[in-house]
């Protein structure tokens, strides 16, 4: 496989002590933030699915492959697995799996639209142990969530949170994608979350999979991201992130956690298929590192592919290296950069000291952005479709919109 | 789940790594991971790692670090990291038995 980085010159050796971060440039023996999507196959047909997913794909691991790769994973002391999809629970196999992946020593966080968590499902979890669930929200109203997950998704979720609140379970999660739309609903999201217990989870809207496609019209405005940058280091010890809004510390104070890129060195997705790519939101074949069905299995491909090998060194050239910020920001995400064809070594789209903008706007007008081959989406209609698509595109916000009355009666 | 509570770090109390933590070797040392609460912390140092892990085979702490070679200028780095390990309940005492 053809390097996907710009070439290095040979690859320094590892420092001894220092901080953690320059460690995990160099990668670690086995992943620590570790996805695997289950299934294709989903019930919604959110306009941003990072999957591109809809359909399950007939390839799919089977019960006793995947049983296979959580004892790899229990051996390689991968303690524990993002689980998604997809919409996971639709795999009639999934709570066998999450059984069994408990039982190996390998702890389960799991994101779902809520579709199957009724009152005896959200009993079950209450009762296990190494579990947490994540319900998938984008929206803090049905206006906005619908619009972008499916009309009756805002309903499906509440209703989930519902069961597992009632049912007595700990520490759940409400995830949101921050979007251009529901950036001005962090508090309504937060008050939301405590209604239930429950603890907020936001992380970046990525160009992945379907979200390229509505990436130039939800992502956050740069007006928007400085708002966020403030919010999150005013409610950050309360709110989960994921580490995922680390190219916001170039405002200034870094945002606490890890702030690096850890695609291949840190983090990777085993997908439904058993193909093993360098992120979640990198689903395309010039990150794809193996297949977990190779021989060796998923051992092999994470300690031994050149794909990993080449992404575990620190960025040494490139524009983002001569900026005040790098060491704070890292020249952001590699995969929003590839999807919206910018250079790697270059600032992020959403560099928030505009480089990202400048860049986008230099784009050679010819310039095709890549796009991913996999493509699972459902290919005809969907009950309660997203309005997102195919509608003209957002009206410019009114002023009057500003006020924190606007929309409520008498107002 | 009870979680019991973390220990105020002495160290010239017996230790041990507590019973729910697994611990993973890496090149810079280890990951260190506590199933009950769920944290993931790291162990920075080779030498570190070898005083964790012998920790339960000596009478306290100090007696750790003396056993495990640790230079007497670093002494005080280490107790200060092993009280941090102690606060997120990476390491527990360990009961006279
Ligand atoms: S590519 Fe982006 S989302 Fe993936 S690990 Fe890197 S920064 Fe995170
Ligand atoms: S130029 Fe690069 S390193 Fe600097 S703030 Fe922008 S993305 Fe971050």
């Amino acid at each position: 496989m053809t390097a996907v980085l710009p070439s290095r010159p040979t690859a320094p050796q590892r420092p001894v002590g220092g901080r953690l971060i320059d460690q995990f440039e160099y990668g670690l023996d086995a992943p620590i933030c570790l996805t695997w999507e289950l299934t294709y196959a989903c019930n919604l047909a959110c306009a941003h699915c990072l999957s591109s997913s809809g359909r399950r794909d007939p390839r799919e691991l089977s019960t006793a492959e995947a049983e296979a790769v959580i004892d790899e994973l229990q051996r390689m002391q991968v303690f524990y697995v993002n689980v998604g999809g997809g919409e996971p629970t639709v795999r009639p196999d999934f709570w066998h799996l999450l059984d069994y992946a408990i039982g190996h020593d390998v702890g389960v966080k799991f994101s779902t639209n809520g579709i199957k968590l009724d009152k005896t499902r959200a009993a079950q979890l209450a009762r296990t142990d190494y579990v947490d669930v994540q319900i998938s929200l984008d929206g803090a109203t049905a206006e906005v969530n619908d619009r972008v997950r499916g009309t009756g998704s805002y309903a499906t979720a509440i209703r989930a949170l519902e069961n597992l609140a009632e049912a007595g379970m700990k520490d759940f999660k409400v995830s949101v994608v921050v979007t251009r739309e529901n950036a001005g609903q962090l508090d309504a999201f937060k008050a939301l979350t405590d209604s239930f217990g429950a603890q907020l989870r936001i992380t970046r809207l990525r160009p992945s999979g379907r979200g390229a496609d509505v990436w130039d019209e939800l992502h956050p405005t740069m007006a928007q991201q400085k708002d966020l940058y403030q919010w999150l280091l005013a409610n950050g010890d309360g709110v989960l992130t994921g580490d995922s809004f680390f190219h916001l510390s170039a405002f200034g104070e870094a945002l606490p956690g890890l702030n690096l890129c850890g695609a291949g060195r840190v983090v990777c997705l085993i997908d439904p298929v058993g193909d093993v790519y360098a992120c979640p939101f990198a689903i395309h074949e010039n990150f794809l590192a193996g297949n977990v069905r190779d021989e060796g299995g998923f051992q092999r491909v994470w300690q031994s592919s050149e794909l990993f090998a080449d992404l575990r060194n620190p960025q040494t050239g490139g524009a983002c290296t001569k900026c005040a910020h790098f060491d704070a920001c890292r020249g952001g995400c590699m995969a929003a950069k590839f999807f919206t064809g910018l250079p790697l070594d270059g600032p992020d789209p959403e560099c928030v000291q505009g480089y990202g903008e400048t860049a986008l706007a230099a784009r050679d007008l010819e310039l095709v952005t890549p796009r991913s081959h996999i493509d699972h989406s459902h290919t005809g209609p969907v009950r309660g479709q997203p309005t997102l698509l195919g509608m003209p595109a957002v009206p410019p916000a009114k002023i009057c919109d500003e006020s924190p009355l606007a929309g409520f009666p008498g107002a | 789940m009870t979680a019991p509570v973390a220990a105020v770090f002495d160290p010239a109390l017996p230790w041990q790594k507590a019973r729910s933590v697994a611990l993973r070797p890496e090149p810079f040392g280890a990951l260190v991971y506590h199933f009950g609460n769920r944290k993931l912390s790291f162990l920075k140092s080779k030498m570190l790692v070898a005083v964790v892990t012998s920790l339960a085979e000596h009478p306290s702490a100090e007696a750790t670090l003396v056993a495990c070679g640790v230079p007497e200028t670093q002494r005080s780095s280490y107790l200060k990291a092993l009280a941090d390990l102690a606060r997120s309940q990476m390491i527990e005492l360990r009961s006279a038995s």
